[in-house]
C-alpha cells in the first residue's frame, strides 16, 4: 500500500530532467485530452446559469449581465423533487456500502484466517459474481422482489447492490487479509481475546486503507445505476437522482434551461465531492487496484 | 513469495490451532450473512433465469416445459433472430471499438502520466471525472452537444475549417453505434488508465534502472520492458471491457437512443433487447420465458468469453509477483 509512494517521488525526479521537447509533447496530449475530458462537463454547467437567449445565442460564451438567469432551476426546483431523490440516492448508497464493506470484511476474514473444509470451494463460490453480472438474473430478482413484498422499497435496491458489491469486495479484502502478519492476531489470542474482537479490534483497523478502495469501487456503479431503480423502485418516493434525472429530462426536453439545469443540479454535488477526496480516492484505485 | 510465507506460519504451531478445535460457530458467523444475502440475491435469480428460459407461459399463467424450445426460437425464428443477431453484432462492434479506442488510449495516458510530468496529479484527477458522472448525465449532455438543434459541435468543427464534417450523428443509422461507443470510451477511459497506471507504477526502479544502464532509450524501454510487465493488467483491461460491454452499455443507450436502439435498431445491444423482450413495447407484450432466454444467452456468451480469457489469455502470461 504504501510501497507505491517512493517509486513515485524517485521517477518525477527523473522526470524532470527529460529533455524539454518531450516534455511538450507529452503536456500538449495530457492537457489536450483533459480538456476534452472537461469540456461537455463546463459547457453544460455554463450554460444553465443562461436564460433560453444566451444558451442558443453564445453557447460557447460565459453568462454575462444580459443571458444571466436562473430560470432553469427555478423549474427544476419548483417541479422536481430532487431534494427527496438525493436522499434516496444517499440512503442507498451509504447503506449499500456499509453492508459490502461489513459483511465482505467479515466473509474475507473467514476465508483468509481459518482452515475448514469447503474453504477454497466457498473462496471460489463467493468471486463467481465478478464474472457474471448481476442483472443478467434481473427476470427472476423482480419475480423474487415481488414475492417478498419489497418492490418500490429501498430496500430492494439496498439488498440487490449489496448481492451486486460483495464479490469483489470478499475478493479484494480477502486477497490482502492473507498477506497480514498472523503474529498481532495471535498475540490477541493468547492475551484472550474472542475471535469476534480480534476481527473487530485488531483487523478492521489494519485494513482500513483497503475498504476504502474497495467503497470507491462499489460506490460508483450503485450511485450511477439506472437498471434496478427503473426496474425496482420507480415509484416517485423511491426515486434515484440517477433515474430522477433521466424521467424529468425526458418530460422537459424541449426546455433547455430546466433540462441543463437539472443535469448541472446531478453534476454538482458529484464534482464537489470529488473535489475533496479525488485524492483518497485516486490513491486508493491506484494502490489497491491491480496486485496481479 | 506471500505464498510463501503464509505456507511456513501455518506449519508452525500456534496458539490458534489448538483453539480451532474448540467451537469453530465464529467461522458460520462471519460466513453466513454474506454468503446467504449473494446467494439470495444474485445467484438464486441467475439459475432461476436459466430454469425459467426453460419452460414456456400460458395464457393462464402457468408454465409448460419446452426445453431448448425458447432457444430454438430465438435463434432462428425469423422475427426473434433478425433481432437477436442485429443486437449481439452491435455488442462486438461496441467492444471492438472499445479495444482499438478506449484501451489504447487509456495506454497512452497511463504511459505519460507515470512519467511522472509537472501537474501529473491535476490530469490524473481531471481525466477521471466524466468516470464519475452517471451514465444518464453522460448521455443527455452528448446529446445536446451532438444536437442540430444547439449547434455547439457544428459550431466548433466550423471554427477549425470541418465544419462540412457535421452530422447529426446520433441519429444516422450509419454512425449512430459509433457515436454512442465514442461518448461511452469518452466517460470510462479514467478506467483502463487508472489500471493501467497503477500497474506501471508498481515496476521496480532496479529493472528499469538496469535497462537504462544497459543503454534502453526512454521508448525502447516502454517497449521491451514496461509493456510486457503489465501485459497481466491489459489482460484484466480486456476482460472487463467485454463484460461491461453487455451489461453497462444498456443504460447509456436507453438513455441517449430509448429502448428500441434507433435508428432502426442500430443501436439495439443485448441489453435493451432483454429490457424489450421482458418487460414489452409498444407492439408486443413483455415474456418472462424469451426475457430469461436473453438473459441466458448473454450469460452464454459472457461465460464464452471469460473461459477464452482464462485458458488462452491468463495461463499464458506469466505473472509478476512484487
Amino acid at each position: 500500500m504504501t510501497q507505491t509512494a517512493p517509486p513515485e517521488t524517485r521517477r518525477s525526479r527523473r522526470g524532470r530532467s527529460r529533455r524539454t521537447g518531450a516534455a511538450a509533447g507529452v503536456h500538449l496530449v495530457l492537457a489536450g485530452y483533459t480538456l476534452i475530458a472537461l469540456f461537455p462537463v463546463v459547457l453544460v454547467v455554463m450554460n444553465s446559469f443562461k436564460n433560453r437567449r444566451g444558451i442558443f445565442g453564445d453557447p460557447l460564451g460565459l453568462p454575462d449581465a444580459r443571458s444571466f438567469s436562473l430560470e432553469g432551476y427555478a423549474t427544476v426546483l419548483g417541479e422536481g423533487n430532487f431534494a427527496l431523490y438525493y436522499g434516496n440516492s444517499l440512503i442507498v448508497t451509504v447503506a449499500s456500502l456499509f453492508l459490502i464493506l461489513l459483511l465482505g470484511a467479515m466473509a474475507a476474514h473467514a476465508l483468509a484466517e481459518y482452515r475448514f473444509r469447503l474453504n477454497t470451494l466457498l473462496g471460489i463460490y463467493m468471486i463467481l459474481g465478478i464474472m457474471v453480472p448481476i442483472r443478467l438474473g434481473t427476470v427472476a430478482i423482480l419475480q423474487l422482489m415481488v414475492d417478498l413484498d419489497l418492490v418500490n422499497t429501498l430496500l430492494s435496491l439496498i439488498l440487490v447492490y449489496t448481492a451486486q458489491g460483495l464479490p469483489i469486495a470478499v475478493f479484494i479484502l480477502s486477497e490482502f487479509m492473507r498477506t497480514l502478519s498472523r503474529d498481532i492476531k495471535d498475540c490477541a489470542r493468547v492475551d484472550g481475546l474472542s475471535e469476534y474482537r480480534i476481527f473487530f479490534e485488531v483487523v478492521l483497523p489494519l485494513i482500513r486503507p483497503v475498504l476504502a478502495t474497495v467503497a470507491v469501487f462499489s460506490m460508483i456503479p450503485i450511485w450511477n445505476d439506472l437498471w434496478f431503480p427503473l426496474i425496482l423502485a420507480s415509484s416517485d418516493a423511491t426515486k434515484t437522482v440517477t433515474l430522477g434525472v433521466q424521467q424529468f429530462i425526458g418530460q422537459y426536453t424541449v426546455n433547455w434551461s430546466a433540462v441543463l439545469a437539472s443535469l448541472s443540479i446531478a453534476i454538482l454535488p458529484v464534482l464537489a465531492l470529488y473535489a475533496i477526496f479525488s485524492r483518497q480516492l485516486i490513491a486508493g484505485i491506484t494502490s489497491g487496484a491491480v496486485k496481479g | 513469495m506471500t505464498d510463501v510465507i503464509t505456507d511456513t506460519v501455518e506449519r508452525r504451531p500456534t496458539p490458534r490451532r489448538k483453539r480451532r478445535l474448540g467451537g469453530r460457530t465464529h467461522i458460520v458467523v462471519f460466513l453466513a450473512p454474506a454468503v446467504l444475502i449473494y446467494t439470495v440475491f444474485s445467484i438464486y435469480p441467475l439459475i432461476e433465469s436459466l430454469r425459467l428460459s426453460l419452460f414456456d407461459g400460458l395464457d393462464d399463467g402457468s408454465a409448460v416445459w419446452t426445453g431448448l424450445g425458447n432457444y430454438t426460437t430465438l435463434l432462428s425464428d425469423p422475427n426473434w433472430a433478425v433481432r437477436f443477431w442485429n443486437a449481439l453484432w452491435n455488442n462486438l462492434i461496441l467492444f471492438f471499438i472499445h479495444m482499438v479506442v478506449q484501451n489504447p488510449l487509456g495506454l497512452l495516458l497511463a504511459a505519460l502520466l507515470s512519467l511522472a510530468p509537472r501537474f501529473a496529479g491535476a490530469y490524473r484527477t481531471l481525466i477521471f471525472v466524466p468516470t464519475l458522472l452517471s451514465v444518464v448525465i453522460v448521455g443527455f449532455v452528448w446529446e445536446l452537444i451532438l444536437s442540430p438543434l444547439w449547434g455547439v459541435a457544428q459550431t466548433m468543427l466550423g471554427a477549425v475549417g470541418l465544419g462540412w464534417l457535421y452530422a447529426p450523428w446520433l441519429g444516422l443509422e450509419s454512425s449512430a453505434l459509433t457515436a454512442v461507443s465514442l461518448i461511452s470510451v469518452w466517460q470510462y477511459v479514467g478506467i483502463p488508465m487508472m489500471l493501467i497506471y497503477a500497474a506501471l507504477l508498481s515496476i521496480p526502479d532496479e529493472l528499469l534502472d538496469a535497462a537504462r544502464v544497459d543503454g534502453l532509450s526512454g521508448v525502447a524501454i516502454f517497449w521491451k520492458v514496461k509493456l510486457p510487465l503489465i501485459l497481466p493488467t491489459l489482460g484484466i483491461v480486456a476482460i472487463l471491457t467485454y463484460i461491461g460491454n453487455f451489461t453497462a452499455s444498456f443504460d447509456l443507450i436507453y438513455s441517449i437512443q430509448g429502448v428500441l436502439g434507433p435508428p432502426d435498431y442500430s443501436t439495439d445491444i443485448m441489453g435493451t433487447l432483454m429490457f424489450r423482450t421482458f418487460f414489452g413495447q409498444q407492439t408486443q407484450i413483455g415474456d418472462i420465458h424469451m426475457g430469461a432466454t436473453v438473459a441466458s444467452m448473454m450469460f452464454f456468451i459472457i461465460l464464452i468469453g471469460v473461459t477464452i480469457y482464462l485458458v488462452g489469455v491468463q495461463r499464458r502470461l506469466t505473472r509478476y509477483e512484487m
